[in-house]
């Protein structure tokens, strides 16, 4: 049976189409899947991400545990800080990105894919190290991401905590609608914004303050459609697609979360130094259709007449009006303005690799 | 959900609309409304052939990837470019303004294998059961 999250009944009554996505009852999408992308992009959208896992790793071992689980540098991290990281196996390739939590140096909660949950807790656990005790807390807590442009405004009307000295990749614990919140600066659009962790009974409350509130303003409830879309116009990677335990974060683009010259060890480090030593094979590109037709993850990649790549996520980008696509190439074919093709239904379509993310904000 | 009683129907949601020789396809709008937000078609040219039960082209949403597959067999005689660049009209308008193609048909007997608008109302409400 597919699981649901404390806000189904709201998905519903607000019209979503309703998808199983990893084992969890989603809204894909309530009005449509460009208007809602376009809402987060001019005001704000307000996901349910409850379905992600939440694990929480404590005791006076808990900072050399998650940094040895982790392939970024948790010594970095002060308190209230928020940290994008990998958790890799032995041969170097992705277990889950995730994003890590300090609470305290002795207490650590790790955001984890819904998709990957279980598989994550059962790795983190039995790849625990030293003094630290780890529980999979995901049912404890929802998950709002409020994402946008007027996020920020709208959410300060409903909370005490000083936002903006909250910077990016920070959070802090305060109130939101008058229920007791975890409040972090992070997201998964390319927008400010703030994922907002609750009780599960607390959820509809703080959902629908927000909603009613930002109404009038352009916000809109936006469904996984859309996070995928944003995600994509950002070139962020998404777990099954660019990121998998076939590939490995140095060739999808994410060295700058892999500290391969700290001390300290990590499970997959050995094989990341091999790997960087010996110099990759592929790159992880965005590119741009120029020929009529829509990428999609699974075409084959075409440079200089001979198939040499993998399209791993494309769409129509809503913002853009264009196809793009996000992709493996042979490194030596993966500069910018480098021409490419994408086989689509049999058809060879002219594409050309472009800077990323694709889309950028106006700065005005 | 909208089915117009003059129209016959396919499992995979396609509707034709039969005037002499001519058959007009279209998707229904059970098919849009599962799509979403349409933005790209593709479909054969003037001239070619299509058929009956073989894909003849594809319909995408942001999401997703949708073969159309032919109701009938024939020449395409007329295809609706429009749609080209205005896919979002297969959303707004699938049984008017977003018709996909004309055919002749080279076997018009095929129709009697099709779904008259009660047989597809009822496949459909047994297929979302």
């Amino acid at each position: 049976m597919p699981r649901k999250t404390p806000l189904y009944d709201e998905h519903v009554r607000l019209g979503a189409r309703i998808v199983d996505f990893a084992g969890w009852e989603m809204p894909v999408q309530y009005t449509g899947v460009i208007d809602e992308h376009r809402a987060v992009r001019a005001a704000a959208g307000l996901f349910d991400v409850s379905h992600m896992g939440q694990l929480e790793i404590t005791g006076p071992g808990a900072t050399e545990a998650v940094q040895y689980l982790t392939t970024n540098d948790v010594r970095k991290m002060t308190d209230g800080r928020a940290q994008y990281s990998i958790l890799c196996n032995e041969r170097g390739t992705v277990v889950d990105d995730i994003i890590v939590y300090r609470f305290s140096p002795t207490r650590y909660m790790l955001v984890v894919n819904a998709s990957n949950a279980a598989k994550d807790f059962a790795w983190c656990r039995s790849h625990l190290k030293g003094n630290a005790a780890i529980r999979d807390k995901s049912d404890e807590y929802a998950l709002i991401a409020f994402q946008g442009p007027l996020a920020a405004k709208i959410l300060s009307n409903f909370t005490d905590y000083d936002l903006p000295s909250m910077i990016s990749y920070h959070f802090g614990e305060g109130k939101v609608a008058g229920k007791s919140a975890i409040i972090a600066r992070t997201g998964y659009t390319g927008e400010d914004g703030f994922e907002i962790f609750t009780a599960p009974a607390d959820a509809v409350h703080v959902w629908q303050a927000l909603l009613e509130k930002g109404k009038g303003m352009g916000v809109a409830p936006a469904g996984l459609g859309a996070r995928d879309t944003l995600r994509m116009e950002m070139k962020y990677s998404l777990y099954g697609h660019e990121i998998t335990e076939e590939t490995n974060p140095l060739e999808s683009g994410l060295g700058w979360v892999v500290k391969l010259d700290t001390p300290d060890d990590f499970i997959g480090k050995a094989a990341l130094v091999d790997v960087k030593k010996k110099g990759l094979s592929r790159a992880l590109v965005g590119f741009k259709m120029q020929d009529s037709g829509i990428p999609r993850q699974g075409y084959p990649i075409i440079v200089a007449g001979k198939q040499a790549g993998i399209v791993t996520s494309g769409t129509m980008s809503p913002s853009l009006e264009y196809a793009i696509g996000i992709g493996f190439v042979p490194r030596e074919s993966s500069a910018l303005g480098t021409e490419i093709s994408v086989d689509i239904r049999g058809r060879a379509r002219k594409a050309t690799i472009v800077e990323t993310p694709f889309y950028r904000k106006k700065t005005v | 959900m909208n089915a117009p009683d003059d129209l016959r129907y396919t499992k995979e949601h396609e509707w034709v609309k039969v005037e002499g020789n001519v058959a007009t396809i279209g998707i229904t709008d059970h098919a849009q409304s599962q799509l979403g937000d349409i933005v790209y078609v593709e479909f054969p040219g003037q001239g070619e052939t299509v058929t009956k039960s073989d894909s003849f082209g594809v319909v995408e949403s942001v999401k997703a990837v949708s073969d159309c597959y032919a109701p009938v067999s024939g020449k395409v005689v007329e295809v609706n470019d429009s749609l080209t660049d205005s896919p979002e009209t297969l959303n707004e308008d699938c049984y008017g303004e977003g018709w996909l193609l004309r055919v002749e048909m080279s076997d018009p007997a095929e129709i009697e294998d099709l779904m008259d608008q009660k047989q597809y109302i009822a496949f459909v409400a047994e297929e979302t059961a």
